[in-house]
């Protein structure tokens, strides 16, 4: 590890950002998602990523999840420096060090519940850790419905076999995007409960974007995206203080 | 709601373009076969009626009449008739005709023109009206002759030039006297025409003092008609017919509709079957389109359209897709037309020039076959498309895969299946003739059995593709569940591709064992070293015989030679071979008496002694020509093969009474065997004479098998335009389900599935589906080859399935090519799919 501690000196970061822009367009028609941001995510740590429709904040996730390119400034997963990787390598570092959560669950029909959730293992070529996997699973209740296809499976435990798959791999980040957007708030308690037990218990370390106080209430820090930079950051949420705080941006004329 | 439609076409035109492209190859075949058909046929018609300008009324000899016992007189146009018929009231001059057969060598030796079309005939006095001179003078005797001139032009023949020719035995070496123009139909199509004199040409064709036609041209201001009666009362009856010219000239004509139409007809069949493969595409198409906008159509249905007006919608799209594939079918099949005549021209059998002909029927058929079939392809999916309820515009989810039961479509397809099995079956146990309408329905009913029974037959077959797929981890993984993912689309996409290799396959079985079969009958009832033909099958001068008989090497040779009899009342072909050799030169089963051949002594097939109730010892009666009589005695009894049946007597018993007898061919024996110097000095012997073919056995099968594979070729060539149209429905089905996973493809490359991974998983998605269709056609053609093998057998003794597996290996081979190539597009796209709007995208 190359990376040096910052503000806390116990914790170490699992990913980081620097002066991160991201531009869209040319001239007239030039858009900014994110302007120059620069955030630590925490080792072991849950964080939300808020904001209204159009602040940036799934963009920040995807620039920093290796999903999406950059303009200008650096990111860091671990200690390496996304910049300068090729799709072939980016692919490789998604499929080893990142973990991902998304609304419509993405599971794939074909493939029973077990066979989604060991997917990104698979794809790698290398043997699940059978004692991991199995607490995983127990984790998320899916023990009796590993034979299930996903068409067979509610929302919630589809959901739940998608949080699976992501903490199965062991990645050194999950990011989720709106992963309880699709649920209703029974099964997205559930879930949002799996990954801040992760983080408690497992050392996970999870990145969230989502617009629910509710949802980000369960993170141990949210930070809050406007107009493509980071305004303001919570430390141990609660869904109220939350709340306050984006009705803050509603009073500036916006939605969320 | 046209409008409606007319948008939805236009917003999906990248999806409807290889469906477009699909009936586009359709239409393009129908109309470039009508197209090259009628050009053809027009300009064949057009250049015969001009050959018809010089002749108002043509006399031709009637037909041999016999009566009873006796062989009735052939009927010969003599000069005396001729002259007769000169001097008819209104008949201003006659003009013989003789003709045949004449082989002319260019400067290397080699036969000009392919041998069916090169033609003699006779040059009119000093100047014939029938061809013009170009340049030279009138031919006179065996050792001049006039030669048209765009044979003289091909070979760089000029006025001066001696010429090797040869009509049926002895070559020729007369000098080029002259060269003339000519709008015989045979030269136009790129035979030759060689003129003699009269009386050489007479001589030469066999028929001394004879002519084939008397032309008579009519006296200014008398009809054809008038000329034509007059002409019927001044001659004989039993001898002579007569002809106007434009009667000739319609027969001709009517003729060569004839021809062309059959040609027609058989490219039509080919032109069909790929329109047919192309429905498959079309239906696939349109049920994806609608399973994709089930949200849209549902939304229609909300806001109050009634479900014919869905139904609507979809077959306008349909109609709209039809009209563009017609009318780019239609200019493409005008390009194939003109394209397949200039391809005619390149072989060397030239089409008479003439306009490209595009009648208006061509034009009605491409419209016709191009929206009929779309819309027909259409209509069930439009069907489904009005039954998605309106709530089904409320709910958020993309359409789901068609979980319906295949139970119904199973019990079905197995009927049918079945029947279709059971009836083929049942016919192999039937004869040739009677078997083949059992046949074809069974065929018709097992194809129908196995389309409704892919979706069935996909997940075992596709199963048990899965070890090799594993070889490729993740992607073959999900190659294989996403190809039994829609049963009915992979179905219907593999079953494009089983037709063309169902017939692919079928016939390349069934010519491989009809080809060993002949090869094996060819070789097996000949001992000959030799066999001496013709090359175009015309009869041998007995010249040759003689010739063949004094060469170096040669033991003993039978000219096979072939004359009509008239035999208790009924008219018999009767073969006369060397009767003292024959059995050297043959092999042939004796089923009683023995092989003695000469004097009275004949020998007859199992087949005719047992219609005509002839046993050993049998006495008969055989009259000849001219009135001669023969008594015959039946010697024995054998079995007939292909070269050999019928009555079979000694040489010098028929020449004795037949005034032309044909040698068909000489056999001819070695004192060492085939070899290459045996068969040089032979050839020698004959003055290597370019029409005349000395071959051996394994000659005879090399030129079986030449045929064979030519047959073979423009078979594949044919059916070639199905598979293509099967390789765009793969295309299709791949574009189209790539483009509904998009999201699923997404989320793969999100967590970490690399483009090669992604472009992987399609193109083995795409082998699977291929191999399954090539598989199930390649299975049907062996079985339908095997079973029309079996009414072929009952004919053909020496028949037996030979399977050939080096092809059938080869067309597995095509068939995961097809695969491959069609996954190229759509497997890049895929990999190029933008990940995040893929995975955003619900």
């Amino acid at each position: 590890m190359t990376s040096t501690p910052l503000a806390d000196p116990i914790t170490a970061v699992a990913a980081r950002a620097t002066d991160l822009s991201k531009v869209y367009g040319q001239g007239e028609t030039q858009v900014v998602a994110l302007d120059r941001v620069t955030v630590d995510f925490e080792q072991a740590r849950f964080t939300a990523i808020m904001g209204p429709s159009g602040s940036g904040k799934s963009t920040l996730m995807h620039c920093v999840a290796g999903l999406d390119s950059f303009s200008s400034g650096s990111v860091r997963v671990g200690d390496v420096e996304l910049g300068s990787l090729k799709d072939k390598q980016l692919t490789k570092l998604r499929r080893d060090k990142i973990g991902f959560i998304f609304q419509a669950f993405n599971l794939l029909p074909t493939l029973t519940a077990l066979e989604n959730i060991t997917l990104p293992m698979d794809i790698a070529g290398r043997k699940p850790d059978k004692e991991w996997l199995n607490t995983v699973i127990e984790m998320v209740g899916l023990s009796g419905r590993l034979g299930h296809r996903p068409a067979q499976l509610s929302g919630g435990q589809q959901q739940r076999v998608a949080v699976a798959r992501a903490l199965a791999s062991k990645p050194a980040i999950i990011f989720g995007d709106e992963p309880t957007g699709n649920l209703d708030s029974r099964s997205g308690a559930e879930v949002l409960g799996f990954l801040r037990n992760s983080v408690r218990e497992l050392g996970q370390t999870v990145v969230m974007v989502t617009h629910d106080p509710v949802a980000a209430a369960y993170a141990d820090r949210v930070i809050f995206l406007a107009d493509g930079r980071i305004v303001d950051e919570v430390h141990a949420p609660t869904a109220e203080a939350v709340l306050d705080r984006m009705k803050q941006f509603d009073a500036k004329g916006r939605t969320s | 709601m046209f409008r409606t439609a007319l948008r939805t076409v236009l917003a999906h035109k990248a999806r409807l373009l290889m469906t477009v492209l699909a009936v586009m190859l359709g239409v393009a075949f129908v109309s470039g076969t009508l197209v090259f058909t009628n050009t053809v046929s027009e300009a064949f018609q057009k250049s015969s009626a001009k050959g018809f300008d010089q002749v108002d009324v043509a006399i031709q000899p009637k037909t041999r009449k016999s009566t009873g016992d006796t062989l009735g007189k052939k009927p010969e146009l003599t000069q005396p008739l001729l002259d007769k018929a000169a001097e008819v009231q209104g008949a201003d001059s006659a003009i013989g005709v003789v003709g045949g057969f004449t082989a002319i060598a260019d400067k290397d030796g080699k036969l000009i023109g392919g041998g069916f079309r090169t033609q003699g005939g006779n040059y009119w006095g000093t100047k014939d009206i029938r061809y013009p001179l170009v340049s030279g003078h009138a031919p006179k005797g065996a050792g001049q002759v006039l030669i048209d001139s765009k044979t003289a032009e091909r070979a760089g023949y000029k006025v001066g030039d001696t010429v090797r020719i040869s009509i049926d035995g002895p070559v020729l070496k007369p000098e080029i006297t002259g060269i003339f123009t000519t709008d015989d139909g045979n030269v136009a199509a790129g035979g030759s025409l060689a003129l003699f004199d009269t009386a050489t040409a007479q001589r030469l064709f066999g028929k001394t003092g004879v002519y084939d036609e008397i032309d008579v041209k009519a006296a200014p201001g008398t009809s054809q008609v008038a000329l034509r009666d007059a002409l019927d009362k001044a001659l004989p009856k039993d001898v002579a017919s007569t002809i106007t010219g434009e009667k000739l000239a319609d027969d001709q004509a009517a003729q060569i509709t004839d021809a062309t139409s059959s040609l027609r007809t058989s490219l039509l069949v080919f032109a069909g079957i790929a329109l047919f493969v192309g429905t498959f595409i079309i239906a696939n198409t349109f049920t994806m389109l609608v399973a994709q906008r089930t949200k849209e159509l549902a939304l229609l249905r909300a806001v109050g359209a009634s479900r014919r007006q869905v139904t609507r919608s979809v077959l306008i799209e349909a109609f709209v897709v039809g009209a563009v594939a017609a009318v780019t079918g239609l200019l493409a099949g005008i390009g194939v037309g003109a394209g397949l005549r200039a391809l005619l021209g390149s072989f060397g059998d030239s089409v008479p020039d003439g306009p490209l002909v595009i009648s208006p029927s061509t034009v009605l058929a491409a419209f016709a076959v191009g929206i009929v079939i779309t819309m027909l392809a259409a209509y069930l999916p439009a069907r489904r498309a009005a039954k998605i309820p309106p709530v089904a515009a409320m709910s958020s989810v993309h359409a789901k895969a068609t979980t319906k039961s295949l139970v119904v479509r199973n019990t079905i397809g197995s009927l049918f299946a079945a029947a279709g099995i059971a009836t083929v079956l049942y016919a192999t146990t039937l004869n040739s003739t009677d078997g083949q309408a059992p046949m074809g329905l069974g065929a018709v009913l097992l194809i129908i059995g196995v389309f409704v029974l892919t979706p069935l037959l996909s997940r075992p077959l596709i199963a048990a593709a899965a070890p090799l797929l594993r070889v490729f981890g993740i992607a073959g993984k999900l190659a294989r569940q996403n190809s039994v993912r829609n049963p009915r689309r992979t179905a219907a996409t593999a079953s494009a591709l089983m037709i063309g290799l169902t017939l692919i396959t079928g016939l390349t079985v069934m010519a491989g064992s009809l080809q060993i079969a002949i090869d094996k009958m060819a070789a097996s009832s000949i001992k000959a070293d030799y066999v001496v033909t013709m090359a175009n099958g015309n009869p041998l001068s007995p010249d040759v015989d003689r010739k063949l008989r004094s060469a170096d090497g040669v033991t003993t040779t039978s000219a096979l030679r072939f004359a009509s009899s008239r035999i208790d009342g009924e008219t018999e072909y009767v073969m006369g071979v060397n009767g003292a050799t024959f059995t050297d030169l043959t092999d042939l089963t004796v089923d009683s008496g023995s092989m003695k051949i000469g004097g009275a002594q004949i020998v007859v097939d199992e087949d005719t002694a047992k219609s005509r109730d002839w046993h050993t010892g049998s006495r008969l009666t055989a009259s000849f020509e001219a009135g001669h009589k023969q008594q015959l005695t039946v010697a024995g009894i054998y079995r007939s093969t292909a070269m050999m049946r019928g009555i079979i007597l000694d040489n010098a018993t028929l020449s004795a009474h037949a005034s032309h007898p044909s040698d068909l061919q000489v056999m001819v024996k070695m004192s060492d065997g085939a070899t290459a110097s045996a068969k040089s000095a032979l050839e020698k012997a004959l003055g290597d004479n370019p029409a005349i073919q000395v071959q051996d056995k394994k000659d005879i099968s090399n030129g079986i098998s030449q045929s064979v594979t030519l047959m073979l070729n423009i078979l594949y060539g044919l059916l070639a335009m199905a598979v293509i149209v099967a390789v765009l429905g793969v295309i299709n089905t791949l574009a189209m389900s790539v483009f509904e996973r998009s999201q699923e493809i997404g989320m793969l490359r999100a967590i970490g599935l690399d483009r090669g991974g992604i472009k992987r998983m399609v193109r083995l998605e795409s082998l699977v589906i291929s191999l399954f269709g090539g598989v199930l056609g390649i299975g049907l053609g062996v079985f339908f080859g095997w079973a029309a093998g079996r009414l072929v057998g009952t004919q053909i003794s020496t028949y037996q399935l030979v399977l050939p597996w080096g092809r059938m290996a080869v067309f597995l081979l095509l068939a995961g090519l097809v695969g491959v190539l069609a996954a190229l597009w759509p497997a890049r796209r895929a990999a190029r799919l933008n990940m995040l709007t893929a995975i955003k995208s619900q």
